[in-house]
This record gives structure tokens, C-alpha cells and sequence, in this order.
């Protein structure tokens, strides 16, 4: 078994090309100086990154203020997730690894359930029980509530649902991890509450919270199925890109891919390094 | 154990995130999408009990096709996500060491922390007429016209496998790992051949990931939407579309309401029967993971 045949060398190979091929291609055609993402190449420009309009008669990407409003959008609706998915991840795991109480299990059960949900259903069960809700309240406040219509506040709650089971189970595992004589020690020491929590605990914590933040970060830009269904006027990035690929797009939707790419890249080296720390 | 009014007041404001969590974002919406697959407009505006969105899910065959199309497909995409992964898995585990080990394993994750969007893209622009598989076709002289690979069933389970890969071979390496080399060892030094050693051994040792990443990339692949619809275009029914076009397009709310209760139960009941058939629970299938 530790022999290798060369056939299986070559599988290994070939697998590693498909697998980067697709990636590839998406970014050299960024650069390609045509007005289609398709061969031949027609030579080396930026202009689909900076480039005004004036060339191909489309703007790329950083001059166009379609792209730069998803690309807002997208950040509008990640950093809040992110932010709500380590505040409430840390009480869920607390709940999950301090607190004694009858249906425990099945509490911890149910928080795996969204895992197991296809995006689709999340989104559209969401959808219909919060249309009734703004019906409901609505009626009886005699005001619109649109923030519980479809739009950003609601994908934010979407992508929350799921979301928050993932930052549970990174934040969980490094409590359990704790040795809890280190914060008895505190309390022995004349600590209170508060101050255990902020200088022992929290800090054990923090490349959990780190790492669960940036998987947040990351799940939010990339959700498609979810955001879909809930989707306003006011649009992402995955749903801008999803259209403009169903019409037939400029190279500009390469160059925010690839700008897509070295983002997530340079977020998942953060993440890889506060991981590594974590040994 | 919980007396103190304090502490009372402490443990339900920890337990609060949860049960708002589980309660307004997964309970009570899939009660209220339950009750609406349950509605039948009997008038405008005016809604009663029925199972008239179910009836028409099972005489209209569009629709039931297009769901024993999306699960015999699911089914197929998965079988394949597993043998094009286990060599690979097999070689990260038991082959590579130390930094050839770890590159490996990082560059499998790379691709699928990018968009599912961005790697549709990069496979819709190999693949179409004007793509660049077509074009290098065309220039060793291998075809004379444009060659169309989009829009077909292939380029649908091509891009769903490649999806799927990274959540199969991940669990898999994860379970390939705990295996003792000695008894590898034993089993050739018993006469087994590389393929009984694989049969009788290896694979038994894998079943874990196997179960684990099969679930993983069933759910995904069912559930999925941008790459049937974007790589299969018209030739793509998948019936997550045919939900999108109930609640969106058509504004059928209850019959899509009808449709998401028969991919939940359809995804359930795949993940329910491999748990079972295998005897493993989904919490330790999810660490798997």
C-alpha cells in the first residue's frame, strides 16, 4: 500500500489539474483584452478591473457601480452575521458545555438540525413565516414593518439560522477543552464573575472566536440557496454574479471572481494560522 | 439545583439566543410552511384545509419527474463523488507524508472556499461553444465547428461532482487515517491480493467517512441550485428550481410550500436510511466532517 503504482501517481495529477482548472481559467481570462470571458486571447489588459467604460464600452469592476453595490451588500449582510454568529455561538456553547438541565440533548440535537435542511427549504420556510408575521403585526400596528420583508435584514436572518450551528460547534469544542481549575484559581484569588470571564476565559476562547468569525465571514459571502429566496431589491454578490451569468457577461464578472478569490484566500490563511495557533 | 431567583433569571437569558434561534428560525417557519403546503385557494384571498398541492405534485409529471430525476441523479452524482475520491483520500492517508501531506490536503480545500458561483463559471467557460475546450478542439483540428458541452446531464454531474469532492474525501482521509499499517501488512503477508487487501480491509476501516461524506454530498447535490440551472440550463430540472419557480416566479406560495416539504422529506429520509443501514448516528457523522 505505501508503493504508489504509477497509474495511481497519475490519477493524483490529473485529479489536482481538474480540480484547479476551472479556477484557473476563471482567472486569466480576467486579463484577457476582449469584450466576451471566452478565447482567444486578445492580449494583456486591467481594464476590467479599473478600467472606466471607454474601451469596451462596459466598465470594469471597480468603476461600476453595479458590482460595487453587491459587493457592499454582501459585506452589509456578512459582517453582521458574523458578528451575531460569535456573540450569540459563545452563549450556545456555554449553554451546551456548563449549564445542567432536563432536555439538554435534545437542545443540542435540535442545533444540529439546520445542517441537515437544504438551503432552499431554510429560505423559503423563512420567507413564509415572516411574511405572516409582517401581516400580522403589521395589521394589528397599523405601520409597515419592512424589515421583516424580503431584503438585507432578512438574509442576514436566513444565513443566521445555519450559520450559527457552525459557530456553536468551533466555539463548544474549544470550551470543552478548558481546564476549568484555571478559573477556580481566579475565583480563589478574589476574582469576580466578570472579571474571571474577561481575563481567563475569554481569552482561552479567542482563537475560537476568531475562527468562528471568519467561517461566518466566509459562509455569508458565499451563500447562494438561502439568499435567493430571500433577496430584496438590494442584492449580494452570488445573486449579481448568478444573473449576470444567466444573461452572458463582460470579463468584469472575472475580475471580481478572481478579487473574490484572493479575498477568501487571504481570509482562509487566517484562518488557517489562528487554527495552527490553536495546537 | 436552579433556586435562586438570580440564577434563575441567569440560565433562562443564556438559554434565550437558543431558543429564539431554534424557534423563530427553524421550528416555527417550517410549522408555518407545513400548514401552507396544507392550503388550497377556494376563493381570492380565501384559504382552506386540503391536499389538492400534494395531488398535483403526483398527476402533473413534470413535477414528479423532475423529482425522481433530482434524486435517481443526487444518487448517481454521490456513487461517483465517492469513487473518484476514495484513490485520493487513500494516497493523502496512507501514501503522502508530512508536507506533501499537508499540501495535498490544503489544496483540496483552496478551491471550495471560493464561491460555488465563481467555480460554475470556470466550468461554464470551459465548456460551452465559445469555451475554451472548444476552442483547443478546434485548434489541433480535432473539430471543425464549435463544440457545444454545455447544457446536457454530463456538464449537470460534472459540476455537482466537483462540488461534492472536497466533503467526501475530507471525512474519508479523516477515517483512513486511524488505520493500523500493521494490519495492512497482515493482510498481504496472508496472501491477500491488493484488491481483497482493499475489499476485506480498507474499505470495512473507511465505512464511517464513507457513510459520513455519501450524506454530506447527498444533501448538498439535492439541495443544490446554481449548478443544474446554470450548467444544465433548460436540460437542467432540478426541483429546487421548481420550488424558486412556485414562491418566486409563480407566486404559488402553498404549492411551493408543498414542494420544500418533499425535498426535506426526500433529503431526510436518504441521510435517515444511511445512518440506519450503517449503523452510525448523525452527530458523530457530522464530526466526521
Amino acid at each position: 500500500m505505501n508503493r504508489p503504482t504509477l497509474a495511481w501517481k497519475l490519477y493524483i495529477a490529473a485529479f489536482y489539474i481538474f480540480l484547479f482548472a476551472p479556477l484557473l481559467i476563471v482567472a486569466i481570462f480576467a486579463f484577457n483584452a476582449s469584450p466576451f470571458p471566452s478565447p482567444p486571447w486578445r492580449g494583456f489588459t486591467l481594464e476590467w478591473f479599473t478600467g472606466s467604460g471607454a474601451v469596451f464600452g462596459k466598465p470594469g469592476v471597480l468603476t461600476d457601480s453595479i458590482w460595487l453595490a453587491s459587493i457592499g451588500n454582501s459585506f452589509k449582510v456578512a459582517v453582521p452575521v458574523a458578528l451575531l454568529a460569535v456573540f450569540l455561538g459563545t452563549v450556545n456553547a456555554w449553554v451546551l458545555e456548563r449549564v445542567e438541565f432536563r432536555g439538554k440533548t435534545v437542545l443540542a440535537m435540535m442545533m444540529l438540525w439546520p445542517l441537515v435542511i437544504p438551503g432552499v427549504v431554510l429560505g423559503i420556510s423563512i420567507l413564509a413565516f415572516f411574511s405572516r408575521l409582517a401581516n400580522g403585526l403589521e395589521e394589528w400596528l397599523q405601520t409597515d414593518l419592512d424589515f421583516l420583508r424580503p431584503g438585507l435584514p432578512l438574509v442576514i436572518l436566513g444565513q443566521l439560522s445555519f450559520i450559527l450551528t457552525i459557530s456553536t460547534l468551533i466555539i463548544a469544542a474549544r470550551l470543552r477543552k478548558f481546564d476549568r481549575s484555571l478559573e477556580e484559581a481566579a475565583f480563589d484569588l478574589g476574582a469576580s464573575r466578570a472579571r474571571v470571564l474577561r481575563t481567563v476565559t475569554l481569552p482561552f476562547l479567542s482563537p475560537a472566536l476568531i475562527g468562528a468569525g471568519l467561517v461566518a465571514l466566509l459562509m455569508s459571502f458565499e451563500n447562494f440557496n438561502t439568499t435567493l429566496m430571500l433577496v430584496g431589491s438590494d442584492a449580494p454578490l452570488p445573486i449579481t454574479m448568478y444573473g449576470q451569468m444567466r444573461e452572458g457577461a463582460t470579463p468584469a464578472i472575472n475580475a471580481v471572481s478572481l478579487l473574490l478569490m484572493l479575498g477568501v484566500g487571504g481570509i482562509a490563511s487566517v484562518f488557517a494560522l489562528t487554527a495552527k495557533a490553536e495546537r | 439545583m436552579m433556586t435562586k431567583p438570580a440564577q434563575r433569571l441567569t440560565f433562562f437569558l443564556l438559554l434565550a439566543p437558543a431558543i429564539l434561534w431554534l424557534g423563530l428560525l427553524i421550528v416555527l417557519p417550517h410549522v408555518e410552511i407545513l400548514i401552507l403546503s396544507f392550503s388550497e385557494r377556494v376563493a381570492p384571498r380565501v384559504y382552506a384545509f386540503g391536499v389538492g398541492n400534494y395531488l398535483e405534485f403526483f398527476t402533473e409529471p413534470l413535477y414528479w419527474r423532475t423529482f425522481a430525476r433530482t434524486a435517481f441523479m443526487s444518487i448517481l452524482v454521490t456513487a461517483l463523488t465517492l469513487v473518484l475520491a476514495f484513490p485520493i483520500a487513500l494516497y493523502i492517508a496512507r501514501v503522502a507524508q508530512g508536507r506533501v501531506k499537508a499540501m495535498l490536503l490544503l489544496l483540496c480545500l483552496l478551491p471550495f472556499w471560493v464561491s460555488e458561483l465563481v467555480r460554475t463559471l470556470g466550468w461554464m467557460m470551459l465548456l460551452r461553444e465559445t469555451g475554451v475546450i472548444s476552442y483547443m478542439l478546434r485548434a489541433a483540428g480535432l473539430a471543425d465547428q464549435p463544440v457545444e458541452l454545455l447544457y446536457n446531464d454530463g456538464a449537470v454531474i460534472l459540476g455537482l461532482v466537483y462540488g461534492g469532492l472536497l466533503f467526501m474525501i475530507v471525512p474519508l482521509a479523516n477515517a483512513l487515517e486511524s488505520l493500523e499499517p500493521s494490519v495492512v501488512e497482515a493482510g498481504f503477508d496472508l496472501g491477500g491480493s491488493r484488491w481483497t487487501v482493499l475489499r476485506r480491509i480498507v474499505i470495512p476501516h473507511a465505512m464511517p467517512g464513507i457513510v459520513a461524506g455519501s450524506i454530506i454530498v447527498f444533501m448538498l447535490t439535492v439541495g443544490n441550485f446554481a449548478t443544474p440551472v446554470l450548467l444544465g440550463g433548460k436540460n437542467g430540472l432540478w426541483f429546487t428550481e421548481q420550488i424558486y419557480a412556485q414562491f418566486i416566479t409563480r407566486f404559488n406560495w402553498p404549492q411551493g410550500a408543498a414542494f420544500g416539504m418533499l425535498l426535506l422529506l426526500l433529503s431526510s429520509a436518504i441521510v435517515w436510511l444511511g445512518l440506519r443501514l450503517t449503523g452510525q448516528s448523525l452527530g458523530t457523522t457530522l464530526k466526521q466532517a
